[in-house]
């Protein structure tokens, strides 16, 4: 057991640190919500792709480093730690990518994954339906065969991105007639500007349009564009919300940065005593999930596939997000108040956390029923 | 870089586990808490044979080199079975003490150590033979003791001491009170843990309306949350262990501290009434998750602690 990094680590934190300091924006970019933001974000994407750091974990031949798990969370942290744009290509990144990594064939990863890492071809989810939110195995919208591929129809919403996004990818019943309902479903990816989809936006809680809802109507999607069998899309979505919620989703790098900037405007503010234990249990939480991810990731790299491990995970960061943005909204006082400040954008990214990528609620009922062993229940 | 247990260290935790789950800890416990000393003391001479001390003392003193890592896996393991007596004193009394021949006699388990440091008590200064004050002009030795005073926790049994002869002006203070803090926040990550393990175990098999009470949502998600808690705690401990950084070793005091004392709290809830009795064997650990918060740095000094070395780079 031993915490420290090799050489060729050491030196690959290094030549990510002195790019990052010679290419972060001065000022912070508009909000990626936005139609001008993200256009900028994607231009980050771009930038950062010119010079092989947007997906550094991916093999060189799409667009990578090679570089693995533990490279990666040093790039991460760097990232964060230079205060560097968020990630507006992260839905294809770190769900779309892996499934065509595991499931995908040579041409679609060879024809998808490299303008995906230039931020060209930014992807957007459709997974939840109107009655498919946490029960997502009953979702409805339909895939029916033509001629040389698929006519998907139905309605799709809460898909992050997609306002502004290119395409998407997601589940879809491909066979109603099967005795289960999370058989008989396919997965697919699709254009969001082909003949038959309508997308309309719709505004979170401050009034941009992180979302959007999709309305398909027999849209088509060549056979080309089937990730795996069709028919076994649940399992291979699976694997992906797996990943999801395990090590790619938010990296341990965001929360150390964003506790050490706490940290700062409470000691610009003299050190109130009022938050300080607020202040304090951010640093200590932004470690520990530190710590619990070289855990995870040391045991990844034994052999141990990720399991409902990432259900912890995915509790601890959402609620953590939302506890230290709090934090920094009541440390501000009446400025607190302001939605235009970076805080504030943060702080209403975070109350999205427990509720997407499948619910709090869900993932308790994963901790309860697959690590503890304890008998399902009604939910 | 690699935060998992090498097989040696898995192999070490596995047969002190064992030993213990064979030693009727539980009974142990309530002879300790009223006074009686024997069965502890025999439960000590094992723990010494099984290497627990020697851990803590340097080899010319017959330890095996201070081994921090092994101290928090071997202290999880004694907060598991709710091992009474003044385990982390001992240690730090091993790291503080310059006498070879006073050391060698805590790491063969001849000799129990206590320690006053910051407060008015020591933990059973009625079963140390040796009995330590930690004062501003050094360490010195106590002579007697002052009468026991209850604590929350039965088997913490507390006295005051009156420093006695000096020993040295210049003890590796900061070294025992890193090691003091480490090995109590691994012993109350080993309380918690036992609490989850004994409470999923209880809502496994307690019914009411026809069906386990661990079915309902509102049993499990208290107990999901427990587990998030300890499990976050964990790599801190152990980490804490590797680096001995004083803002880790703080952390981990303060997470594990607060993660036990919330399972006590889920777990009484969810054992209902026979969870509140002194006579279920719960009481043993829900006690514990509580005396241990503020042994050796209070959630608050802890955080102190945090703060005061944030923006200085790990690692």
């Amino acid at each position: 057991m031993d915490l420290a990094f090799t050489p060729g680590e050491q030196a690959f934190r290094e030549e990510a640190g002195a790019w990052l300091a010679a290419h972060v924006p001065a000022a912070p970019l508009p909000s990626l919500e936005t139609a001008e933001g993200f256009a900028a974000h994607r231009a980050w994407e771009a930038e950062l792709a010119a010079d092989r750091w947007s997906v550094v974990d991916w093999p060189a031949a799409y667009g990578g480093r090679d570089a693995g798990l533990v490279r990666w969370l040093l790039f991460e942290e760097e990232y964060w730690a230079a205060g560097a744009p968020g990630r507006v290509g992260q839905n294809g990144i770190s769900l779309l990518a892996p499934t065509l990594f595991d499931h995908g064939t040579e041409e679609q990863r060879a024809r998808v994954l490299p303008p995906m890492a230039r931020g060209e071809v930014v992807w957007a989810q459709a997974w939840s339906e109107p009655e498919a939110g946490s029960d997502l195995a009953s979702l409805r919208s339909k895939a029916v065969r033509t001629d040389g591929g698929w006519l998907l129809s139905g309605q799709k919403t809460w898909s992050s991105r997609a306002a502004f996004a290119d395409r998407a990818f997601g589940l879809f019943r491909s066979d109603p007639d099967t005795p289960k309902p999370h058989q008989g479903l396919t997965y697919l990816m699709f254009d969001l500007r082909a003949p038959g989809v309508t997308v309309r936006p719709i505004a979170r809680l401050d009034g941009k349009p992180a979302f959007a809802e999709l309305f398909l109507d027999e849209v088509f999607v060549p056979d080309a564009d089937v990730i795996g069998e069709p028919g076994q899309g649940w399992r291979i979505a699976m694997a992906a919300t797996g990943n999801e919620r395990g090590l790619t989703l938010r990296s341990p790098g965001r929360y150390l940065a964003a506790a050490d900037r706490l940290h700062a405007l409470w000691r610009g503010q003299g050190s109130p005593d009022a938050l300080r234990t607020r202040v304090a249990d951010a640093l200590i939480g932004a470690r520990a999930y530190q710590l619990f991810t070289y855990t995870a990731a040391s045991r990844f790299l034994d052999g141990a596939p990720l399991g409902p491990e990432s259900s912890l995970n995915k509790v601890f960061w959402s609620e953590y997000d939302i506890a230290l943005t709090e934090t920094a909204l009541d440390l501000l006082g009446a400025e607190g108040e302001l939605a235009d400040t970076e805080w504030a954008e943060r702080y209403v990214f975070a109350l999205a956390g427990p509720i997407y990528a499948g619910t709090n609620e869900i993932q308790r009922d994963i901790i309860a029923e697959r690590l503890l062993g304890l008998p399902k229940g009604r939910r | 870089m690699r935060l998992v247990l090498d097989d040696e260290q898995r192999a070490f935790t596995g047969a002190l586990e064992k030993m213990l789950a064979g030693a009727d800890t539980p009974s142990v416990v309530r002879e300790w808490s009223h006074g009686a000393h024997g069965s502890g003391r025999a439960l000590w001479g094992r723990l010494a044979a099984a290497g627990v001390f020697a851990l803590a003392a340097p080899e010319e003193y017959g330890g095996f080199g201070v081994r921090p890592v092994e101290l928090a896996l071997a202290f999880m393991a004694l907060g598991r079975h709710v091992v009474p007596g003044p385990l982390v004193e001992t240690v730090a009394a091993a790291v503080l003490l310059p006498t070879p021949n006073l050391v060698k006699r805590l790491v063969s388990g001849e000799t129990l150590a206590t320690v006053a440091y910051g407060g008015p008590y020591a933990l059973d200064g009625d079963a140390a033979d040796l009995r330590l004050v930690l004062a501003p002009g050094g360490l010195h030795t106590a002579t007697g003791h002052g009468p026991v005073r209850p604590s929350l926790d039965p088997a913490r049994r507390l006295t005051t001491l009156t420093p006695g002869d000096l020993l040295t002006t210049e003890p590796p203070l900061a070294q025992a009170l890193l090691l003091a803090r480490l090995t109590t926040a691994a012993q109350a990550l080993g309380v918690g843990l036992a609490l989850l393990d004994r409470t999923v175990s209880y809502v496994r098999q307690r019914t009411q309306f026809g069906v386990p009470v661990g079915s309902f949502q509102a049993v499990k998600h208290q107990l999901a949350d427990a587990r998030t808690a300890l499990e976050f705690a964990r790599p801190l401990v152990l980490a804490a262990a590797l680096t001995l950084d004083p803002a880790d070793v703080a952390a981990a005091k303060v997470t594990a501290c607060e993660a036990a004392y919330a399972t006590a709290r889920t777990a009484l809830q969810l054992h209902g009434a026979i969870g509140y009795t002194a006579e279920y064997d719960l009481s043993l650990w829900l006690t514990k998750a509580r005396a241990l918060r503020t042994a050796w740095g209070s959630p608050e000094e802890c955080r102190d602690t945090v703060l005061l070395s944030a923006g200085d780079p790990h690692c």
